[in-house]
């Protein structure tokens, strides 16, 4: 399954609906675009939902890992949500757990942007 | 125990993939019979009742191809469904690297993937054709340092996933070894409990 994303905008967050497989190649390509596409419009607060995202490799966690710097650096934020059980053991055994800013609630979610 | 030959197909490779399966008593080169149309890019398979082994073309399809391949190979040998993933996904890792890192996506070098179950182990070799990885420069990704670089994660995941990785760097290419040791009940594969 290759993968797909759509955004939404709550309350000044934008929103980044993932499904599919963040891996080497067109995953990695359609994640980073995307990133770049909202930076280019303004929108620094972005929500990664990752719930429908039933793979990733070390090239989507690169790409991850990315995104994050790219927005920080930008003077944006960008969070995680839904992390299912693969991509969370994922982010525990490569020690990036802790530095993303990881979220099981949407709601939530967004009210943690400043 | 045998690998019947169905089930063994490289799927994003099928419409243009016709091995030639070789006789059960040791790995033979087989020609790539019915694959004219792919000149001298065609995959090649060989296989036994206990191996079998690809020659794949240097390319992203190849390390999807891989991945899938392992997926039903750990499945047929007994894996749970979390070893099957991570079976998959560090065989997904090290064609990564044989494709980029080692061949460098060169269309006159080839990724060389076996299958090998001993009723103990799977044991999954890949191969490239590339200058050799040096296992000095490989860097730890745990370190402070390096969390946030976006790229050195592969050997790494593959090692947690594996019981045993063997890499054996040379001038002409590198070959890393990923062995998982078959779970006790169900030792021997699937088939051995029907």
């Amino acid at each position: 399954m290759t993968m797909k994303t759509s955004t939404r905008q709550v309350d000044g967050v934008t929103i980044v609906d993932c499904s599919g497989r963040i891996t080497l190649g067109e995953g990695s390509v359609i994640l980073k675009d995307t990133v770049k596409d909202l930076l280019s419009k303004g929108q620094k607060r972005i929500l990664l939902n990752l719930g429908d995202v039933n793979y990733i490799d070390s090239s989507g966690i690169g790409e991850l890992v990315s995104a994050f710097t790219t927005v920080r650096n930008q003077g944006g934020e960008l969070k995680l949500l839904n992390l299912t059980k693969k991509v969370h053991d994922l982010l525990q055994i490569t020690k990036l757990y802790t530095v993303f800013d990881v979220k099981d609630d949407e709601k939530t979610a967004v009210k943690a942007f400043n | 125990m045998t690998f019947p030959q169905g089930k063994f197909k490289l799927p994003n490779s099928a419409r243009r993939w016709a091995p030639v399966v070789t006789a059960s008593n040791g790995l033979e080169s087989a020609q790539a019979g019915g694959c004219s149309d792919r000149g001298t890019h065609s995959p090649i398979l060989t296989m036994t009742d206990q191996q079998v082994s690809y020659t794949l073309d240097s390319t992203l399809e190849t390390v999807d191809s891989a991945e899938q391949a392992a997926s039903r190979m750990a499945t047929e040998a007994g894996f749970d469904d979390e070893d099957v993933m991570r079976i998959s996904m560090a065989v997904r890792e090290a064609a990564v690297n044989a494709v980029l890192h080692g061949n460098a996506y060169d269309p006159d070098k080839k990724v060389s993937l076996g299958f090998e179950r001993t009723g103990k182990t799977l044991v999954i070799t890949i191969r490239d054709q590339g200058k050799g990885l040096d296992l000095k420069k490989l860097p730890d990704p745990l370190a402070p340092e390096n969390l946030l670089k976006t790229s050195g994660r592969g050997i790494f995941l593959i090692r947690s996933f594996m019981d045993e990785v063997q890499i054996h760097p040379s001038q002409t290419g590198t070959e890393i070894k990923l062995i998982k040791n078959v779970p006790g009940p169900t030792a021997g594969g699937k088939e051995a409990s029907q």
